[in-house]
């Protein structure tokens, strides 16, 4: 990077390492200087990055998945389940009589695994303590910072179906 | 004898350019984080103006670079 040094008559080591004073105290500064546009320009490739990513990336296809049938859970019951790949865990929960609800059971914080909580009617991630709606999957305490994303339940004939996600994370 | 030198004008100089990098990388932190935050939220909308500015924010960040190494050089060349 040529570019970024002007060519000096003295070899770069010379310029480490000075006669005087002050000029060492201008050879810390530049270098400084040096190290941080080398980092602002990591930072621009890290904003790169994302834009590949979101340019670039597949849109997942989303099966119609059998989950459970509507007399196979108790009122508060879970079964787990993955969608809509085999890597993508995802928790059922029978919420009343007629309600279910099931979200991605990866915490959007550090994806460790969530469960549900029946004593306090909420989602919970052991690892750091971040609780989740069980009505939205809304953030409700801890790190997270982002929803968990909802799967798209359909029932029909005693049958519940996952057939999509909802604000799902990459 | 001046009360100011040049040699001191120009860490002056230099000090200020580093503040005000320092300053611009905080921001293009902030909106590196921001933009992977909302991309990961699934808003990919957000992706291309992160690009935009953060590339702005390096411009400056090389310009006030360039400054720093001609005060250098030329405080050099006395």
């Amino acid at each position: 990077m040529s570019w970024l040094r002007k060519p000096s008559s003295k070899p770069l080591w010379q310029d480490e390492f000075p006669v005087y004073q002050a000029d060492e105290r201008y050879v810390n500064r530049r270098q400084f200087t040096k190290f941080l546009t080398l980092t602002s320009l990591a930072m621009f490739a890290g904003n790169v990055w994302i834009l590949a990513r979101s340019l670039f990336q597949r849109r997942p296809s989303y099966p119609r998945l059998h989950v459970a049938s509507t007399g196979e859970l108790d009122v508060g019951g879970v079964k787990l389940f993955a969608y809509p790949t085999a890597q993508d865990p995802c928790i059922l929960v029978r919420t009343s009589n007629d309600s279910y609800v099931a979200y991605s059971q990866k915490c959007t914080h550090l994806s460790c695994a969530v469960y549900y909580s029946r004593d306090e009617n909420r989602l919970e991630c052991p690892c750091h303590q971040g609780f989740f709606s069980i009505a939205d999957g809304s953030v409700l305490q801890g790190p997270p910072q982002r929803a968990l994303p909802k799967v798209s339940l359909e029932w029909k004939a005693g049958l519940i179906a996952a057939v999509g996600m909802e604000g799902e994370s990459v | 004898m001046s009360p100011n030198p040049p040699q001191n004008r120009g860490l002056t100089a230099i000090d200020g350019a580093i503040m005000l990098i320092a300053i611009l990388l905080i921001v293009q932190i902030w909106l590196l984080s921001a933009t992977l935050e909302s991309y990961l939220a699934g808003h990919h909308e957000a992706a291309l103006p992160g690009v935009i500015l953060s590339g702005i924010l390096f411009a400056a960040c090389l310009a006030l670079y360039r400054f720093v190494d001609r005060i250098d050089s030329d405080l050099r060349k006395g």
